[in-house]
């Protein structure tokens, strides 16, 4: 027996969408705005300065701190009232190590969030192409020659991210097909083994070195200074300006190399540029921090998850959020077991890892109810 | 106009389509059709430049090998088969993408692109949808969608590469009827590649029939539409007929 169910009615009946004329100038579609989303940022940013000046094994209240940093200001004349160690100890160590912490993790962060744009990979970051183990690689380098090199640390390891992401990309778009990005991703994964063998088999090598070999591996900001600062900064602005003035093309790649060139963008030079810039100022940022994982990788993502996923939002909250982020992790690796340290990439992963898992699965509830 | 001059285009030492000498008048809607394989979409991806080719293509009297990838996309829009549509990505930031050749590098969309793009939305009835992730959309409404981003590009020449393929019937209907009224407003060139034959020979003024690279057949549909070269070129029993409206319709023939 053959049953027959009368049809729904449809939303748009047929043919009648041919016949229906524009409203003239009926809707200007809202501009994609990021305020919102970097306004919470900064306000995290300033709150994790505030934070890291403040705290440390050295009494030093709030506003002290920010009398002693006032007085450092150009056209400020004001006597912070503090005795002379303790400005010392907040101009000469905190505050560098506060700003340093806010630059590499602004960098992390941000480079990560490009790559992962670029490559249209969630696991892309600087570290995946190979500026981890170059970095690493060209510390090791240095360490265990000894340590009258102590100072061309940064420089080598500068030398190995660049040299490592600068090999992946001729490797990768050599013999993939030309400009495929998964062929570009296999090769650093291809080149960060290499390199990290070689790593490997010098720290073995030189087995007596082995404690300062880890602890830069580890990552550390203990020993920041103005001059680390200085000597990172301009990269660092460089960078974040690049990667900023690329926000929009990066989610005109979000549709793939194909229909962004059929837009009128050349995808392939966007990438170099994009990953060039990204590469340089991550580079920068582990010469003098050494590795911290985990930045690149869960701060974009946790900016994707939490607001929406234009680049136009994630670039720069990335960046501004990195820092704080990074700030922060910083205040946990040397308070939690103080008077000792905990070495920072260590913290990040411990706090940043199940954070990460917390926002992923908040969202996935949000998302099926 | 677009114009093909000896056009071909080689995967490796494998030559895979032409060489195809072809004229396309300003605003007529020009079906290619032949079975998989045949070149369909190679053909469409040449005159939009994304496969490298020998020969010549002409937008109007510029050989698009002499234009710049922005200056190209301001005449040419391209829709593939399979767009790629980024679920978390909103309704209206997806139109706004096809403004890209209308904005410097370092530029960011001004209010009257806005405004184009929101009179798409409204005029192909997505305005209500307009901060909604593509997720969350119907494959008839991404459709629209996906014509709405590239009639953003406000080119003259729209390449469709099977428009249709994921609709229902009436989905299907309702899309073709909505290029056809966008071609006539806006006076478009359009060249689709299209699978359903009897759609085909309703909407388009003129068929090229491909098989193997080339151009086998080309004229109105009920030219190019018979029994004869169907059969051969599709590998098939086709049976074509008149409706009573004076549509052809195309039938595969079951062998029995």
């Amino acid at each position: 027996m053959s049953t027959t169910v009368p049809p729904p009615a449809r939303a748009l009946p047929s043919r009648a969408t041919g016949a229906v004329t524009p409203a003239p100038g009926a809707a200007v579609l809202a501009p994609v705005s990021a305020r919102r989303p970097v306004l919470v940022a900064l306000g995290a940013l300033v709150g994790a300065v505030l934070l890291g000046i403040s705290m440390g094994p050295a009494d030093l209240s709030l506003p002290d701190a920010v009398k002693v940093i006032a007085s450092h200001l150009p056209f400020v004349h004001l006597h912070a009232g503090v005795s002379a160690v303790d400005a010392g100890i907040l101009w000469q160590i905190r505050l560098p190590r506060v700003v340093l912490g806010g630059l590499v993790g602004a960098m992390l962060a941000g480079g990560g969030a490009a790559f992962q744009g670029v490559f249209r990979n969630p696991l892309a970051d600087p570290y995946l192409l190979g500026v981890a183990a170059g970095a690493g690689l060209g510390a090791t380098v240095v360490i265990v020659g000894g340590s009258h090199l102590a100072a061309l640390l940064p420089v080598a390891a500068f030398a190995g991210a660049v040299g490592a992401v600068t090999l992946t990309y001729v490797v990768g778009a050599t013999v993939g097909r030309q400009g495929a990005t998964a062929s570009i991703v296999l090769a650093g994964v291809a080149v960060a083994a290499l390199l990290t063998a070689m790593q490997t088999f010098l720290q073995q090598q030189h087995s007596q070195d082995l404690q300062d070999v880890y602890s830069w591996i580890l990552g550390r900001l203990t020993v920041a200074t103005w001059s680390d600062v200085v000597v990172i900064l301009p990269y660092v602005a460089v960078s974040a300006a690049v990667l900023f003035a690329h926000r929009r093309l990066l989610d005109v790649l979000r549709v793939g190399e194909h229909e962004a060139d059929s837009l009128g963008v050349r995808a392939a030079r966007i990438r170099i540029v994009v990953v060039a810039a990204a590469t340089l100022g991550t580079a920068a940022a582990v010469a003098v921090s050494g590795l911290i994982g985990f930045v690149g990788i869960i701060v974009p993502h946790t900016v994707r998850l939490t607001t929406n996923a234009s680049y136009r939002v994630v670039v720069p909250v990335s960046m501004i959020g990195g820092a704080a982020f990074l700030i922060l992790a910083d205040i946990a690796a040397r308070t939690v077991l103080s008077p000792g340290e905990i070495p920072i990439g260590v913290v990040t992963a411990f706090v940043g890892a199940p954070f990460f898992l917390f926002v992923l699965r908040s969202r996935r509830i949000g998302r099926t109810a | 106009m677009i114009t093909l001059h000896d056009v071909t285009v080689r995967y490796g030492p494998q030559s895979v389509v032409g060489p195809v000498s072809e004229v396309v008048s300003a605003g007529e809607w020009v079906g290619v059709i032949g079975p998989n394989g045949a070149g369909k979409t190679t053909i469409l991806r040449a005159v939009a430049r994304l496969v490298a080719f020998g020969g010549e293509v002409l937008l109007g009297d510029t050989a698009s090998s002499a234009l710049s990838p922005r200056s190209l996309a301001r005449l040419v829009a391209y829709v593939p088969q399979q767009p790629e549509m980024p679920p978390d990505m909103s309704v209206g930031h997806y139109v706004l993408l096809g403004r890209t050749p209308h904005i410097g590098y370092f530029g960011v969309e001004t209010a009257p692109d806005r405004r184009v793009c929101g009179d798409l939305l409204e005029r192909l009835e997505l305005a209500a949808l307009a901060r909604r992730p593509l997720a969350s959309l119907s494959g008839g409404e991404l459709q629209r969608l996906v014509l709405a981003r590239a009639l953003a590009q406000e080119a003259p020449v729209l390449l469709l590469d099977e428009p249709t393929s994921a609709l229902d019937l009436g989905r299907r209907v309702d899309a073709l009827e909505l290029v056809d009224a966008l071609r006539r407003e806006r006076e478009l060139t359009v060249v689709s590649a299209m699978h359903d034959l009897t759609l085909a020979g309703q909407f388009a003024d003129r068929l090229l029939l491909m098989s193997g690279g080339t151009v086998v057949a080309g004229g109105k549909p009920d030219e190019v539409l018979t029994e004869g070269a169907l059969s051969a070129y599709f590998g098939t029993g086709v049976r074509v007929m008149r409706s009573d409206d004076g549509d052809l319709v195309v039938v595969p023939r079951r062998a029995r």
